[in-house]
């Protein structure tokens, strides 16, 4: 949230200018690049960047590098002006050359717009890209059986954490079914503590609860079928079970008052779980990150993690996975220098680059990340999470990154006013059953 | 001449194509596709779009109030000559000189509910969101309205005070019979800067609430850079860029016209 300054707006203004000329000029793109062939990479700026910013500097200092003529300078975009600064960017000329994504929904756009270098041959070329990755993954950030990205972060699925020493002292056993959440949800409302911490003013985290309890109520067909674009799927019973749910736990107090003024972002929620006054977080897999930078004390002794519960009569299977399969590398079709941007690519594919992303508490999706697990700072997480994504029948990518920007706005704000308790959870369906 | 082609250049050329885009679909790459009337027609029958008029004329009507009466008497008070009242405006006119991203994250900060000093649900309720906006909006601008005031104040010429205290006035009487009255024209200068400027009220809302809980604080302004910068729906994102422009135009000519302020009647008639 720091960058919203008037000098962001101006440069938005002046990329509709620049853009509108460009119409005149039929968009003959400038391309980003001086003659000196360093090439820029847009990267999403949290604690887990430092990776990123190694990777720079092995690169920069590589014999690939030198070949290739060019050089990477990495922007650290933060967190989350990152989609809309991207956007921003790719219609100026300052483009980038290498940026990172989501995969799936978020670079639709972009590849409509024949903005992004298709990948499919090189990595097919490329044995060190073939093999490298877990072809999950992969699949997992193509369009249309195509590759436009190389996945650079770690696995991000959604986890339940919880705070050990709270759970000890209350003597809790992590919830493996629904009537056990809410038994722990009742124990620990009695003892004063809130069972869950929540970010609800960045919204995203309130959309994690809707996302496993529509997995676990009604099964991923039924966000499948949203996904694929017919919104009737919102239409699904399991929907408006999930939201009647969500309601009952807000009405009871599982997130405590306050849950809305709470970010995610800026540490709110991350500080109100590690400081023991909300004893469990459902959060993607970066809470351990998170925590490891900010309370390195809570995150290796009293950070516990589960798999989100069974819900009693429904469809999903408790081995079933939300979140991100992980983020991708694309590279801009109008970049000047493509060979350099390709062999800064292959270093995510390196053991270099999977041991500092172990390092960083992160698990890598390079296919030899098993082995290495054991040198995680935390080696029993790495190899849940490992697993918990290895061994998932299905993997569903966050929803607002799986729709297109013009549903995933309206629908946000449709959850956050179900949140709020501005919209009752029929009230809730029927606006999103009108997204289109 | 220059002043006339920097008002062309970064004024009108921008707003006439926002007025191109308006008729456009456009995400923000590759070129607009004509659509006609259809993102206007989507305006017309948007609910936000009611819902966030609604909101922005309260924010509006609120904001003055609280600026004006806070803005008037600070600004009375410090026309006067003491040394320690040079001090102290100069100090109450800090805020104006942070930027409103600086000082919304300051009081994003000081809302947190856990770790704040107002350890309330603030920004979470509808009218807490609200009055935090009118509050930070006031706290940053109110020292500029204090100072349009202290110079209004100012020009009052003492003859006029001290002929009243003579027919036996006191300071209330004194301070509505004459102040009040010799501050009209700074009044209007001072509304029309306040209420066309929270037209454009931006940057808090998107810090402090964005928009939220809910819909509820979602202004003009911050409806329109949803739809452009989070939908990437540019052609809609103009279409409410120019109803802005026409609104805060026509505001502004009737504020000129209903105050009297474009006639600039001297206060000093019959004297």
């Amino acid at each position: 949230m720091q960058s919203y300054s008037r000098r962001w707006f101006l440069g938005a203004g002046a990329t509709t200018l620049v853009s509108a000329a460009g119409l005149t000029a039929c968009g003959s793109g400038s391309g980003s690049g001086g003659s000196s062939g360093t090439i820029t990479a847009f990267t999403y700026g949290d604690d887990a960047v430092k990776v990123q910013v190694k990777a720079v500097d092995r690169f920069n200092a590589s014999a690939a590098a030198k070949k290739a003529g060019g050089k990477v300078k990495l922007e650290k975009v933060p967190g989350s002006d990152y989609p809309a600064k991207l956007r921003t960017a790719m219609g100026s000329p300052n483009a980038p050359d290498v940026f990172f994504n989501w995969g799936g929904g978020s670079i639709k756009a972009y590849k409509e717009a024949n903005q992004l270098v298709d990948l499919t041959d090189t990595i097919a070329s490329d044995p060190v890209l073939k093999n490298g990755f877990l072809p999950s993954v992969l699949a997992a950030g193509a369009l249309s059986g195509k590759n436009y990205g190389i996945p650079m972060r770690g696995m991000q699925p959604v986890i339940l954490f919880y705070n050990k020493s709270v759970f000890a002292e209350h003597n809790l056993q992590p919830p493996t079914t629904w009537d056990q959440l809410l038994d722990i949800n009742g124990k620990l409302q009695k003892a004063g503590i809130t069972p869950f911490a929540l970010g609800g003013a960045d919204i995203w985290p309130e959309l994690m609860w809707l996302e496993y309890l529509v997995d676990r109520i009604g099964g991923p067909g039924v966000f499948d079928k949203i996904k694929n674009g017919d919104s009737s799927g919102w239409g699904d019973p399991a929907v408006l079970r999930a939201a009647e749910t969500v309601k009952q736990l807000i009405d009871g107090g599982a997130f405590g008052k306050g849950f809305s003024s709470v970010s995610y972002v800026n540490g709110g929620a991350p500080a109100v779980f590690a400081k023991g006054r909300a004893a469990m977080h459902l959060m993607g897999s970066w809470e351990y990150s998170t925590q490891l930078g900010k309370f390195p004390d809570f995150a290796k002794k009293n950070l516990g993690w589960c798999a989100f519960p069974k819900y009693e009569g429904g469809s999903g299977d408790i081995r079933n996975v939300v979140g991100n399969p992980t983020n991708y590398w694309s590279v801009n079709a109008r970049t000047s220098n493509k060979d350099a941007a390709i062999a800064f690519l292959r270093d995510c594919a390196s053991e270099a680059y999977a041991k500092d992303l172990i390092a960083n508490g992160d698990i890598p999706t390079t296919s030899n990340a098993a082995k290495l697990l054991d040198a995680s700072p935390n080696p029993e997480f790495a190899k849940f999470q490992y697993q918990m994504v290895q061994q998932a029948p299905a993997f569903t990518l966050s929803w607002d990154q799986a729709v297109d920007p013009s549903v995933s706005t309206p629908m946000l704000t449709e959850i956050n006013k179900l949140f709020v308790g501005k919209s009752t959870p029929s009230q809730f369906v029927s606006a999103l059953k009108g997204l289109k | 001449m220059p002043g006339v082609l920097f008002f062309a250049f970064f004024a009108v050329v921008p707003m006439v194509l926002a007025f191109y885009l308006s008729f456009t679909k456009w995400n923000g790459l590759g070129d607009p596709q004509p659509v006609g009337l259809a993102n206007w027609q989507k305006l017309i029958h948007d609910d936000r779009l009611t819902q966030s008029l609604t909101t922005t004329v309260l924010l509006t009507v609120v904001s003055w109030a609280f600026q004006t009466v806070v803005s008037l008497l600070l600004g009375v008070w410090a026309a006067g000559r003491q040394r320690n009242r040079a001090v102290l405006s100069a100090i109450f006119f800090v805020p104006f000189l942070l930027s409103s991203t600086a000082i919304s994250l300051l009081f994003y900060a000081l809302l947190d509910p856990n770790f704040g000093i107002i350890r309330k649900d603030t920004l979470g309720s509808t009218s807490g969101a609200f009055l935090a906006i009118v509050f930070v909006g006031g706290w940053q601008f109110i020292p500029f309205h204090t100072l349009i005031y202290q110079g209004g104040a100012r020009q009052i010429p003492d003859v006029l005070h001290q002929a009243a205290a003579i027919d036996g006035a006191g300071r209330y009487r004194q301070f509505f019979s004459i102040t009040l009255p010799q501050l009209r024209n700074t009044a209007t200068t001072s509304s029309v800067l306040m209420i066309v400027g929270s037209l454009t009220y931006f940057e808090t809302v998107l810090i402090l609430t964005q928009g939220g809980p809910g819909t509820d604080t979602a202004i003009l302004p911050y409806l329109m850079y949803e739809a452009g910068f989070k939908s990437y729906d540019f052609g809609y994102a103009s279409a409410i860029a120019s109803f802005l422009v026409v609104a805060a135009t026509a505001l502004s000519l009737i504020l000129v016209k209903l105050t009297g302020f474009g006639a600039m009647r001297s206060t000093r008639e019959g004297m």
